[in-house]
C-alpha cells in the first residue's frame, strides 16, 4: 500500500449532509471492473438523467481541477459497505476526506486503500467548506506525522487518529501482513475456543 | 468482590479477543464468514496474496444481491459481469470448501435470510459478512457487522480484524405496540428519533418490553437497520425465543453440544446493573404505522402526519437539504402521507421478506385487488416454499402480485430490478437514498402491511383501517 504522509493539494466541498455511498458511487457500476469504474464518482450527482452535466456540481467546475482532498459533512458516506466508494475516489485522485463524521465502514475502508478520513468539529468543517466556495481551487495542506489541517485562512487545526492507523498509513504497512505477525496467538485462541465453544 | 456487570457486547467482545494492543486496537477473532455473490472482490484478494482461507469451514455463501428474480439460470443474467460474479461465488467455494447454498437450491436466497434460518447465526458469537446489513444477525443475540472487500479478504487470509472497541448504547422500547404495528414501524420510529447518524461509533443494544415480545423475525428487521441509524451492530438479548428459534436447525448443535452451547447463550444477555454509554428510550405504544418521505431513513414520519414544510427546519442547512429531498421525491410540504399517489410496490429485502412479513403482507392482500404493479419477492427459496405450502402465493397472485425468485431484487438497485425515473415506490427495504432502486426512482420506506395497503388504494393508506 502507498503510504499517506503530507498532502498539500486542491480541496472540493460538498455541502449534503448524510452523503451516502450510494450518491458516491451508484450500485449499477459496482460489478464493473475498478479500472472501469473511474467515471462513476458521483456520477447522478454530476449528470442529469440524460447524462448532460451539470454545471453546478463541484467535480464539474475547472476551477476544482485536480483536487485530491473532500471536506463534507456530516454522516459523510453512510450506508453501504460497498469499498468502492473508496477507491473510485482514490482513483481519481481524491486521497483525504474532512467531515465532522463518518459512516463507519467507509472510515474503516479508508484505512485500507491509503486514505485518510479526517474528523474536524462541525463548525471548523463548515468555515472550510465556505472558504472553498468562496476561493475555488484554494489548497489544504495535511501533515499526518503532526496530525495537522491547515486550511486556506492559514488556521491549524489539529485532527485525532488511532496510533495504530496512523502507523499503517505512514508506513504504508499491510494488514493481512501485520496480522501474520500474531499467527501464534490466532492458533492459540482457536485451540482454547476448540475446548470451550466445541459446537462450532 | 462480584465481577462488574457487563452488557451482552462487551462479553461477546472479550471472548473474542485474540490480541489487545497498548494502542487500543484489538485483534478480534470471527466465528462466521457469511459470503455473497459481492464477496468475488475479498476472493480474488486472497489470490494475488497466492493464499488460502484459514477456515473454510466457518464460511458461508449465498447468491444474492445479482442474482434475477423472475429466473433461476446463470445464463439469463444480461450483464456479463454480473454473470461472471454469480458464477465466481460457485468455483470460489468449491475451490476453497466454503459451504455454498447455490441458485437452484431451496437454502439459496438472501445472506441475512439464510444465516438465522440456517441456524448459522447463534448467539454469542461474532459474525460479518461486507454487506452493511450485517447487523440483521444481531437479532439472534450476535456481535455481526459489515465490512469492505478488503477486510472480507482479511477474515479470509486470518479469520480476525483489527479493530477499536465502540461504545454501547440501549435503546429501550417499552409498552405494548398497537394493533397493526410491526417491527419495521418500531425501527423507523428509532431512526426517525435517534437520526440517521444517532448511534455511529455504538454498538446498539435492542431491550424492554415492546422488543421482547418480537418474535425473532422482528428482531431481526429491527437489527437489520441499525445501519441506517449509523450503529456498527444492533443485538437483542437471546431468550426462550431464540433457543426454541434455533433447536432444529441444520447448522444450529445437536445433543450433548447443544446443551453446552445453550448453557453459554443463557449467559449471553447483558448483566443486570451493566452499564451503557448512552441510553435511549421509546413508548411503544406511541408507534404508528411510519412512511418515509425523504432520502434518508430518518425522514420518517406517521401515516397520520404531513409532508413537512422545510420553513420549519431548526437551521439554514436543514431547510435546504429537507427543500432538496422534497425536490427528489417530488413532494409538496402539507400534504398529507395518505393522499401521496403510489406507481408500484416491492415487499422483499433482507429487512422484510421473511415468512412472518408474507403473512402480514397477506393478511392484507387477501380479498383486495393491487391497483399498481406490486412485486413480492421471498428472501429465500425455503420462505418461499413455505409461503406456497400456506397458501400465500395464491392470495398474492389473486390479489394481482408478482410472485418472484428469491433475492436482494429491488432493494439494491444492481441486478436489472429497478424502477422508472419519477416513479413512486412503496417499498419494505432499509435505503430510501437517491437513485437507489433506480435513477430518479422516489423510495418510501414501510411495513409489508403498509406496502399491501399502498398497492391496493393506489397511494399510501392507514393499514389499521384495512385491519378493522
Amino acid at each position: 500500500m502507498e503510504p499517506f504522509t503530507t498532502l498539500d493539494a486542491v480541496a472540493i466541498p460538498i455541502d449534503q449532509p448524510n452523503l451516502d455511498t450510494d450518491q458516491i458511487i451508484p450500485a449499477r457500476f459496482l460489478g464493473r471492473p475498478r479500472d472501469t469504474q473511474v467515471e462513476a464518482l458521483f456520477h447522478d450527482l454530476r449528470y442529469t438523467p440524460e447524462r448532460v452535466p451539470r454545471p453546478e456540481f463541484v467535480t464539474n467546475m475547472p476551477a476544482f481541477a485536480g483536487a485530491r482532498i473532500v471536506v463534507a459533512e456530516r454522516n459523510f458516506a453512510c450506508g453501504s459497505s460497498r469499498e468502492n466508494a473508496v477507491t473510485v475516489m482514490v482513483d481519481n485522485g481524491l486521497k483525504a476526506f474532512i467531515a465532522p463524521s463518518f459512516g463507519d465502514i467507509f472510515f474503516n475502508n479508508c484505512f485500507q486503500n491509503g486514505a485518510l478520513p479526517i474528523r474536524l468539529p462541525a463548525t471548523r468543517a463548515a468555515e472550510l467548506r465556505a472558504a472553498l466556495h468562496a476561493h475555488p481551487g484554494a489548497r489544504i495542506k495535511i501533515d499526518l506525522a503532526s496530525q495537522t489541517v491547515v486550511g486556506p485562512d492559514g488556521k491549524s487545526d489539529r485532527f485525532e487518529i488511532d496510533s495504530f492507523r496512523k502507523d499503517c498509513l505512514l508506513n504504508g504497512k499491510d494488514e493481512v501482513s501485520l496480522t501474520l505477525g500474531y499467527e501464534k496467538d490466532i492458533a492459540a485462541f482457536e485451540a482454547k475456543q476448540r475446548q470451550e465453544m466445541s459446537w462450532l | 468482590m462480584a465481577a462488574a456487570a457487563r452488557t451482552m457486547f462487551e462479553k461477546i467482545w472479550q471472548r473474542h479477543i485474540v490480541v489487545d494492543r497498548p494502542d487500543g486496537y484489538t485483534l478480534l477473532y470471527i466465528d462466521r464468514h457469511l459470503m455473497h455473490d459481492g464477496s468475488a472482490a475479498g476472493f480474488a484478494r486472497l489470490r494475488e496474496r497466492k493464499m488460502k482461507l484459514r477456515r473454510p469451514d466457518r464460511g458461508f455463501a449465498t447468491p444474492d444481491h445479482y442474482v434475477r428474480s423472475d429466473s433461476r439460470s446463470i445464463a439469463d443474467i444480461a450483464d456479463p459481469n454480473h454473470r461472471k460474479l454469480v458464477e465466481q461465488i460457485r468455483t470460489n467455494t468449491a475451490e476453497s470448501g466454503v459451504t455454498l447454498f447455490d441458485l437452484g437450491d431451496e437454502r439459496q436466497g438472501i445472506a441475512h435470510v439464510v444465516g438465522p434460518e440456517q441456524g448459522v447465526t447463534q448467539p454469542g458469537l461474532t459474525l460479518v459478512c461486507g454487506d452493511s446489513h450485517t447487523s440483521t444477525h444481531g437479532a439472534l443475540g450476535a456481535l455481526a457487522f459489515g465490512i469492505g472487500s478488503s477486510e472480507v479478504a482479511h477474515v479470509m487470509a486470518t479469520q480476525c480484524l483489527w479493530q477499536r472497541k465502540p461504545k454501547a448504547m440501549r435503546v429501550s422500547v417499552d409498552g405494548t405496540l398497537g394493533a397493526g404495528i410491526t417491527a419495521k414501524d418500531v425501527i423507523l420510529a428509532i431512526i426517525a428519533k435517534i437520526g440517521t447518524a444517532g448511534a455511529v461509533g455504538h454498538v446498539l443494544e435492542y431491550a424492554g418490553s415492546a422488543i421482547r415480545d418480537l418474535s425473532i423475525e422482528g428482531r431481526l428487521t429491527v437489527c437489520n437497520m441499525s445501519i441506517e441509524a449509523g450503529a456498527k451492530a444492533g443485538m437483542v438479548a437471546p431468550d426462550d425465543k431464540t433457543i426454541a428459534y434455533l433447536e432444529g436447525r441444520p447448522f444450529a448443535p445437536k445433543g450433548k453440544e447443544w446443551d453446552k452451547a445453550v448453557a453459554y447463550w443463557r449467559n449471553v444477555p447483558s448483566d443486570q446493573g451493566a452499564t451503557f454509554d448512552r441510553d435511549v428510550s421509546l413508548d411503544a405504544a406511541a408507534i404508528t404505522p411510519m412512511v418515509t418521505w425523504g432520502t434518508s431513513p430518518e425522514d420518517a414520519l406517521p401515516i397520520t402526519a404531513r409532508i413537512p414544510e422545510p420553513s420549519t427546519a431548526p437551521d439554514a442547512a436543514k431547510k435546504d437539504s429537507m427543500a432538496r429531498a422534497l425536490d427528489y421525491m417530488g413532494l409538496t410540504p402539507g400534504t398529507p402521507l395518505e393522499e401521496v399517489p403510489v406507481d408500484r410496490v416491492f415487499i422483499g429485502s433482507c429487512t422484510n421478506s421473511r415468512i412472518e412479513d408474507l403473512r402480514a403482507a397477506a393478511k392484507v392482500a387477501e380479498g383486495r385487488k393491487a391497483v399498481i404493479p406490486s412485486w413480492v419477492v421471498a428472501g429465500s427459496g425455503l420462505v418461499k416454499k413455505q409461503a406456497e405450502a400456506e397458501g400465500l402465493d395464491k392470495i398474492f397472485r389473486a390479489a394481482g402480485f408478482e410472485w418472484r425468485e428469491p433475492g436482494c431484487s429491488m432493494c439494491v438497485g444492481m441486478n436489472g430490478d429497478t424502477g422508472k425515473p419519477g416513479q413512486r415506490i412503496a417499498s419494505t427495504s432499509n435505503r430510501n437514498f437517491i437513485g437507489r432502486q433506480g435513477p430518479g426512482v422516489r423510495t418510501h420506506l414501510v411495513s409489508p402491511a403498509m406496502a399491501v395497503a399502498a398497492a391496493v388504494s393506489g397511494h399510501f393508506t392507514d393499514v389499521r383501517k384495512l385491519l378493522a
